[in-house]
């Protein structure tokens, strides 16, 4: 298996920071754009990327995602697309993360097999599935690990700890995904008062390194996470530049 | 079997922070349909608001008609709401105030099962939203009048193909946000686990019934019973009390809508492959990219791309045959029942109707058809109205 996804957290804990992992819903506003946009992230800072596939039923995902998938969609972006942007991406930057993020129909539905051999083949660490808990994520996992390919548990505000240990185990090269807020994704004003708290138990249970994400889009959001976190998600505030300029101009975060 | 998997169907593939509310939701449902004052009420309000039990009608003029076997229908239609579907609504209803929820949310398509969440949201005092897709709030703007009086608040649901997948996107999203007053009232036998489990138990009320109705009166079970498939929960509640009388054949009947090969049905089984949506493996009506496609039926109530799990696996063990019935026949049917048995059946019914049309004529005299007639067809005149005016048959 790969470790870039263990290597970009540790760079990034060696360097005294919180690892960047950054959400780009591919084919918004166009894929090349997204294309493009990988390359800004990654020289702006970003040490993980995680490329959306866009799925006709968001139903996880606040306005902003939501509206840029149904474009993406329009644009005739789908899984094939989003493998050969990342294949793009991969040569240019071997050493960057790459996590393929979904729903699960739009993998299920390619075949698991193949469409594990093809993301090995294009250089992705790791996919993240929006609806396949632990109860289910198995057969997925099952057919991605002989292909190198890892999986990132989502955990959310109301996982039981013994369930955030559970969530953790038998995974190499990924992190958890710590949903900071009941909700769907975006961008919001203030984070959750109790998020310290919570941040430091769950990292003080697992050896996995954890990244904090939902409602953060700003820097000093990601710095105030990154103290009781290994890393910061950001999705909605890059997915809305992109929509309203085409590209990441200036700081990749305010 | 794995609890809440049908075969390979079922699960609960929803998003990490339902989890919680989903093992709360099947430990408090296990419990309660074990709790004899949780049953002893459920049955007293079926019987004391509901109506029930709903009669079995002999449907005599139509069988003389097609000349072969009985056509028997239970009378769902009959129920308070016009339908089946407030068996369903108050379980979950009763469930939710037993675990101290404070709130109804519902995805409704053709309205019938908004309505029905709004009324028990009525009955035992809890505010209600229902989510419904913007071109079914047009399409059925009745429902959203009856809604509207009970109390409920209507939210259309403008984005996808504003319907009823897109209702059920939205109401997942309300629950997820709102998870801990919040109690989400499933209106068909799909969803993760304990859905398709818990709305198959408080629909099975018709298919008990009807059992003992048919044999009291007839002195054998029925040949065949059938019923309409949209998620499919009157089918399921149909089939629970036959699902042990192997001599019973049970029968679903999809929506054909203009023909499976147009693309323009709500047929998951026949014309959708396996895939996952709103937390359960089944048949989807989807594109080769794993995409849902957007649905048609003249019924609103069967305009949906999938179909409950259990429903999945019967189809493929063989025990249920599912067969296409198309717009124009289910038509037929509707004016079929409407003239030989003054029964206005809804669109949905029709065609669990149609297909006992076509079947009876191959049955001796002797053999039974059991039909579950699902919902009356009140709600139903806009839209055949102008079916049949666009069809040269007004």
């Amino acid at each position: 298996m790969a470790t870039r996804i263990t290597d970009s957290f540790n760079k990034a804990k060696s360097e005294g920071r919180g690892a960047f992992v950054a959400y780009l819903t591919m084919g918004y506003p166009t894929l090349e754009a997204s294309v493009q946009a990988a390359d800004d992230l990654i020289a702006g800072g970003a040490d993980v990327l995680e490329l959306g596939v866009p799925f006709s039923d968001p139903f996880a995902d606040g306005a902003v995602i939501r509206s840029a998938a149904y474009k993406a969609l329009e644009n005739g972006v789908n899984l094939d697309k989003v493998l050969e942007a990342a294949s793009q991406i991969r040569a240019k930057h071997p050493t960057t993360g790459l996590v393929l993020f979904t729903y699960y129909n739009v993998i299920f539905s390619k075949g698991l097999e193949t469409f594990a051999a093809e993301a090995e083949k294009v250089g992705i660490d790791a996919v993240l599935s929006v609806d396949l808990p632990l109860e289910e994520r198995d057969e997925l996992i099952d057919v991605l690990k002989p292909h190198g390919i890892s999986y990132i548990p989502l955990i959310a505000p109301n996982t039981p700890l013994s369930r955030v240990i559970k969530s953790a185990e038998g995974l190499e090269n990924s992190f958890l995904y710590i949903i900071t807020v009941k909700g769907i994704t975006g961008e919001r004003k203030e984070l959750p008062a109790d998020l310290a708290g919570h941040l430091d138990e769950i990292r003080a249970a697992v050896k996995l390194p954890i990244a904090a994400g939902f409602g953060i889009s700003t820097k000093a959001q990601a710095e105030i996470v990154s103290q009781h976190a290994d890393g910061f998600v950001v999705g909605t505030a890059l997915v809305r530049r992109l929509g309203e300029k085409g590209k990441l101009e200036g700081d990749i975060l305010p | 079997m794995k609890k809440g998997h049908y075969g390979i169907y079922g699960g609960q593939y929803v998003a990490e922070t339902l989890m919680k509310p989903l093992n709360e939701l099947a430990e408090a449902y296990e419990e309660a349909i074990k709790d004899p004052a949780f049953l002893a009420e459920f049955h007293q309000i079926l019987k004391d608001y509901v109506g029930r039990e709903s009669p079995i009608t002999y449907a005599k003029r139509l069988s003389e008609h097609l000349g072969g076997a009985k056509i028997l229908l239970k009378r769902e239609d009959l129920n308070h709401t016009g339908a089946h579907k407030v068996n369903n609504t108050i379980g979950q209803a009763l469930l939710a105030r037993r675990m101290g929820k404070k709130r109804l949310i519902a995805e409704t398509g053709a309205g019938m099962h908004g309505v029905a969440t709004a009324t028990v949201a009525a009955l035992l005092g809890l505010p209600c939203t229902v989510y419904m897709g913007a071109i079914d709030v047009a399409r059925q703007a009745p429902n959203v009048q009856r809604m509207k009086m009970l109390g409920a608040t209507v939210v259309a649901v403008e984005e996808g193909s504003a319907t009823l997948k897109d209702a059920m996107n939205e109401a997942l999203r309300d629950w997820v946000t709102n998870v801990d007053e919040t109690f989400y009232v499933i209106g068909t036998v799909a969803g993760p686990y304990p859905y398709p489990a818990m709305v198959r138990e408080f629909q099975s009320v018709i298919g008990k019934e009807a059992r003992a109705q048919v044999l009291e009166k007839y002195g054998k079970l029925p040949d065949q019973a059938i019923a309409c498939i949209g998620g499919g929960s009157n089918a399921m509640g149909l089939f629970a009390g036959f699902i042990d009388d192997k001599d019973v054949k049970l029968v679903g009947v999809e929506a054909g809508g203009q023909g499976i090969h147009t693309g323009q049905h709500a047929a998951s089984i026949n014309g959708g492959r396996v895939g996952v949506l709103h937390g359960s493996k089944t048949y989807l009506i989807q594109t080769d990219e794993g995409n849902i496609i957007d649905t048609y039926s003249v019924s609103a109530g069967l305009d949906y791309p999938g179909v409950g799990p259990e429903h999945a696996y019967l189809a493929d063990t063989g025990r249920a045959e599912y067969p296409v019935i198309n717009d124009d026949e289910a038509i037929n049917a509707f004016d079929m029942l409407c003239r030989f048995e003054g029964i206005i059946p809804a669109l949905e019914s029709s065609h669990a109707i149609a297909e006992a049309i076509k079947r009876a004529p191959t049955l001796p005299k002797d053999a039974i058809i059991l039909v579950n007639l699902s919902g009356r067809g009140d709600k139903d005149m806009d839209n055949i109205m102008k079916y049949k005016s666009s069809h040269g048959m007004a």
